[in-house]
């Protein structure tokens, strides 16, 4: 691999073909664009071949540039592969300040509704869908992304695999978050939440998704350590399931492969099943699994300390990715879903608290012996509470999926309070501290350019989110009272606009609190950025993390 | 200790360990999902069910577009309140013919499952065109601009046959005449509603929006309201047969 002869220079396999299947990428965008049957559609293809000639020029410039290709090994080292990494850390960064501002933007249309403008694209039923895609998907995407990658290539001491194929991940992810999302501002959506990029979209995240799965796969396959890390067991689940649950949830049929409506193969009560089993799994894998590798990772490695109990990790791992899948009719309680579902996805909702905790515990005790930096670290901090949040939202979670609670709390703002505990307090907070791990260590900086300036960022981001969660479990318990109360006379004592009306100064609280969590990613957005620009070298290269990291056994 | 020892397998081995998860995380889904296919109980046997009308579907597609969904549900629930308030509670084959579902999940706004023929079409183009003008303390968005944006009559047909290929029972005849349906569906006094009629039972033609020429997709959005929940006769529904 190393060994290569000076006068001649050979494409790889992947070189070649990549170009070959770009340049007809070009070709057949500039067909479609002609023929293109919307103006949505037009505009997607469009981008579809300026990236794929911008790509073929890239990919082409390096081969006439390069000499060799990187060496797996340098001295004995690996020579890890941290450019994709680096790319999909800036790009969470950035994708999540935009996220926050239009999650801010849209609770405040709920207070002041002129603020839709009274246009097409800002009005809240788009922005909503680039809201949640943005965060999630954009923002923690690229988190896991980048985590994925640099914890798989640590714990197997080894060079990720592919050479081109990293970097078609994260840029064709982020390709894929650029379709999506200026499909939904154009109203091209297949209205099922958290799935609405149309089938074209799906496709090419198809592709990409399976490419994910191979360079994180043949990257274990080749690794120098005996043991697979826990960290990697949660990622390889997460990679897979999703891929299964985007599979399940979209087949479609286009009305025209020029055209970007299409209508879902499923319908009505099987639809809806198939709906909420990838929506809540979107939870419990994307969100969950994923984020739940990085605590296995950087909570031990920023407290030096070995993570909890092993076994607590297998039990932990084999039973939330068993039970996790079950609980999605939680979400169609009291619905025309036929009630067997119903019961059964109660069930195993309330079931998952166990293991929920059980993980919870395995990340909070991983501590032990080193609490007293909690007082001095606050990256270590933002990574705790993030754990102590997914406890209290894997708690909430259960309680809510009984079904004579959820009879109260369905449709209400309770459900938005609680996925947003989970989604800022869990998983921002996870990611966080993540991003203040990593920022350092991929561009070789000492340390960070302030912790003061986490400091800053922690307490802020958690002042908004007391803020935000407990003005919906208000407005959320309110709305559901108002629904259901009665006068003494036997009427119904609300009207539902006066339901709505009573919801406004909570509203505002909301978005008070979500302006705050947003001010805490801007901060975070300066530290790390001063961090990369004058930040100290670290001594030494390649010798990001101090200590090295034991097999989980 | 060789219990644990034993989950080493998988840790040492990464093929080993996705054919591990594979099963594990599929088998809850396919119990859930697999059984709706085939149990009989699953869809309630009803009467009145029928396919949209294309100008229904325009302004379904509509519904969908601008993300009505993500206020408004539509399945009322077998809850004293909601019955009250709503009408009789949401049935799964009132949705049968739905691709996507539009069930929801949030309730910003009222649920909508019922609400066709409970308000005048005029009330609907207002409140559509500026909510606050009828309900001053709405919040939701001003949807003025369906009004000046006409439906499409190009590819009418083709989104009828599609549907019928992912399981809608549309006939030869509803898609032959699927662009004339569409007209006269939102333009009445220009042509016979007989033949609509009898090819969509119980479906209304009016001039939604209350002008004249070509349907605009506020005639299709209002018109999709206004046959929300009215199909099923509930005076005819045979509760206790459909008991599951």
């Amino acid at each position: 691999m190393t060994k290569q002869t000076d006068s001649v220079k050979w494409m790889t396999i992947g070189e070649s073909g990549l170009t070959v299947i770009l340049a007809a990428t070009v070709f057949l965008s500039i067909i479609a664009a002609a023929k293109a049957e919307d103006a949505a559609y037009a505009f997607h293809v469009t981008l579809a071949g300026f990236a794929s000639l911008a790509s073929v020029f890239v990919i082409l410039n390096r081969y006439f540039e390069r000499g060799a290709l990187p060496p797996q090994e340098i001295d004995g080292r690996p020579n890890y592969n941290f450019g994709p990494i680096k790319f999909a850390a800036v790009a969470s960064v950035f994708w999540g300040i935009a996220g926050f501002t239009v999650g801010l933007l849209i609770a405040m249309q709920l207070a002041w509704p002129d603020l839709n403008f009274n246009l097409p694209w800002t009005s809240f039923g788009r922005l909503r869908p680039l809201h949640t895609s943005a965060v999630v998907f954009a923002f923690g995407g690229n988190v896991l992304i980048a985590t994925s990658f640099f914890v798989v290539q640590k714990t197997c001491r080894t060079r990720l695999a592919g050479d081109l194929a990293p970097w078609f991940v994260v840029l064709g992810y982020n390709f894929f978050i650029v379709i999506a999302g200026t499909g939904y501002l154009l109203g091209v959506t297949q209205s099922k939440e958290y799935a609405e990029p149309e089938w074209y979209a799906d496709l090419w995240l198809t592709i990409v998704w399976v490419t994910y799965l191979l360079v994180f796969l043949m990257t274990l396959v080749k690794r120098k350590e005996p043991h697979i890390f826990v960290a990697n067991w949660f990622y390889l689940a997460f990679i897979i399931t999703i891929a299964v649950l985007h599979l399940g949830n979209n087949p479609a049929l286009p009305v025209s492969v020029f055209g970007s409506k299409s209508y879902v193969a499923w319908a009505g009560v099987q639809d809806a099943m198939f709906q909420w089993w990838y929506g809540h799994n979107a939870v419990g894998f994307f969100l969950t699994a994923g984020f739940l590798a990085i605590m296995y990772y950087f909570i031990p490695k920023r407290a030096e300390r070995p993570v909890y109990s092993y076994r607590l990790s297998i039990v932990h791992f084999w039973a939330i990715i068993f039970l996790y899948i079950w609980a999605g009719p939680h979400h169609l309680h009291y619905s025309a879903l036929p009630d067997w579902t119903q019961t059964l996805g109660m069930t195993f909702s309330i079931m998952l608290w166990m293991p929920s905790w059980g993980g919870m515990i395995n990340g909070l005790m991983t501590l032990s012996g080193a609490w007293d930096k909690l007082r001095t670290d606050p990256v270590l901090r933002m990574l705790v509470v993030s754990v102590a949040f997914y406890g209290m939202a894997t708690f909430e979670g259960p309680l809510m999926s009984i079904k004579v609670v959820n009879s109260l709390s369905h449709y209400t703002d309770w459900t938005i309070g609680h996925v947003h505990s989970g989604a800022l307090g869990w998983v921002g907070f996870v990611s966080f501290g993540a991003l203040y791990c990593l920022v350092p260590w991929l561009w070789n900086r000492k340390q960070l350019y302030s912790l003061k300036l986490v400091e800053w960022h922690f307490w802020i981001a958690t002042l908004g989110i007391v803020l935000y969660i407990s003005a919906m479990w208000v407005s959320g318990i309110l709305q559901g009272l108002m629904w259901r109360a009665y006068t003494s006379l036997g009427f119904l004592e609300y009207s539902f606009i006066e339901s709505v009306e009573a919801m406004h100064p909570f509203y505002i609280i909301r978005a008070a609190g979500g302006g705050l969590f947003l001010i805490g990613a801007l901060i975070m957005a300066w530290n790390l950025w001063m961090t990369v620009r004058v930040g100290e070298a670290e001594e030494g290269a390649l010798s990001s993390p101090g200590a090295t990291l034991q097999p989980a056994e | 200790m060789s219990f644990w020892s034993r989950h080493q397998i998988f840790e040492k081995n990464s093929i080993v360990l996705i054919v591990g998860i594979i099963p594990v995380i599929a088998i809850g889904g396919i119990v859930e999902i697999a059984p709706l296919f085939y149990l009989k109980s699953t869809i309630e046997a009803v009467e009145g069910m029928r396919p949209y009308t294309p100008l229904e579907l325009a302004g379904r597609n509509v519904y969908v577009r601008e993300g009505c969904y993500l206020c408004h549900s539509q399945m009322v629930r077998p809850l004293r309140d909601e019955v009250e308030r709503y009408g009789h509670y949401s049935l799964a084959a009132e949705s049968m013919y739905d691709h996507p579902f539009q069930w929801g999940s949030k309730r910003t706004g009222p649920d909508l499952a019922r609400v066709g023929a409970k308000y005048s079409d005029e009330w609907h183009v207002t409140h559509l065109s500026n909510p606050r003008a009828i309900v001053p303390q709405s919040v939701m968005p001003s949807y003025k601009f369906l009004a000046e944006t006409p439906v499409s009559t190009e590819n009418v047909a083709d989104h009828l046959r599609t549907n019928r290929a992912v399981g809608v029972p549309y006939t030869d005849d509803q898609i032959t005449n699927a662009v004339a349906d569409l007209k006269i569906q939102a333009d009445p006094d220009n042509g016979d509603t007989d033949a609509l009629l009898k090819r969509y039972p119980k479906s209304v033609a009016r001039n939604f929006d209350g002008k004249p020429g070509l349907p605009t997709e506020m005639d299709a959005l209002v018109a999709y309201l206004q046959m929300l929940g009215t199909l099923v006769d509930f005076k005819l529904y045979n509760e206790k047969a459909n008991l599951r």
